[in-house]
């Protein structure tokens, strides 16, 4: 139960802030891509606040023996940067520039919109599921 | 830069880091939302599911209540059609699985913790959208 409350806490929190941020308007999201053109740079703010913030209570959160409410902390445990890493990170690049999407936003986003947000959360998932069907074959 | 919002969205930012740290601190996992949302459909384990779900509904019930008080307003895109937006959908579920993480995975969480994986792909995305949409409008011309 205590895992689920503070999931619940911390996805609050992440909804708050994604929606402060001004992530979840997809028209900056692509201003912030189009550095040709008319750039914003907000979402330099967003990324720099979140690893600050992230890097700094890290390095206190991992001088712990474990977290308060599991046995321990799960990293990930792949070190070498292969094909998978580059090429499905280039594909979420695109995806992420053609749309203005990314995971984050368009969940947060169905809390206020519903028709946009829904239909790229649905096809995200979609697209999860496809390749996690491809690449078992 | 007409647009350019620095203190709202290094606020945001900080809360995404915050948020972070809660579920790392707490739960000791990373705040990667395509992975949380992923191990919602793909991990066989109840209690998984669980918390994954939790989080999820926390994200959309935070974003509702600060919308209700401080409403978002979004220009409408008229080139973003709904079957834009599907295939845009499915290149984002697929590379983010396919990769390991989106923004907030690799982006935040990854980098905090010097990943050098989570750094590649970071630049490796941020690379890839700004040519994407260097493409769609300045050869395209949208």
């Amino acid at each position: 139960m205590n895992k689920i409350i503070s999931a619940l806490l911390a996805g609050i929190i992440f909804g708050v802030g994604i929606t402060l941020s001004g992530m979840v308007d997809p028209n900056k999201v692509v201003n912030f891509l189009d550095v040709a053109g008319d750039w914003d740079p907000s979402l330099m703010f967003v990324l720099g606040g979140g690893v600050i913030t992230t890097t700094i209570a890290y390095r206190f959160i991992f001088a712990q023996n474990k977290p308060l409410f599991a046995e321990d902390f799960h990293l990930p445990t792949l070190l070498k940067i292969d094909t998978k890493l580059l090429f499905g990170s280039a594909l979420f690049g695109v995806g992420w520039g053609l749309i203005g999407y990314c995971p984050g936003p368009a969940v947060a986003s169905i809390g206020f919109r519903f028709e946009e947000p829904l239909i790229v959360v649905v096809s995200m998932l979609a697209g999860i599921l496809l390749f996690k069907v491809t690449s078992k074959a | 830069m007409e647009n350019f919002t620095p203190y709202s969205s290094l606020a945001g930012g900080i809360l995404l880091g915050i948020s972070a740290s809660i579920l790392m601190y707490l739960n000791g996992r990373i705040a990667g939302i395509s992975g949380i949302v992923g191990g919602i459909l793909n991990n066989p384990s109840a209690a998984e599911k669980a918390w994954r779900a939790a989080f999820v509904v926390g994200i959309i019930g935070g974003a509702s209540v600060y919308a209700y008080f401080f409403p978002v307003s979004i220009e409408p895109r008229e080139h973003v059609t709904t079957a834009l937006l599907i295939v845009g959908g499915l290149i984002v579920g697929f590379g983010t699985a396919m990769g390991g993480g989106c923004t907030s995975g690799h982006g935040v969480c990854g980098i905090s913790r010097f990943s050098l994986r989570s750094i590649t792909a970071t630049m490796v995305f941020l690379v890839a959208g700004i040519a994407t949409v260097y493409i769609v409008n300045q050869v395209i011309g949208v």
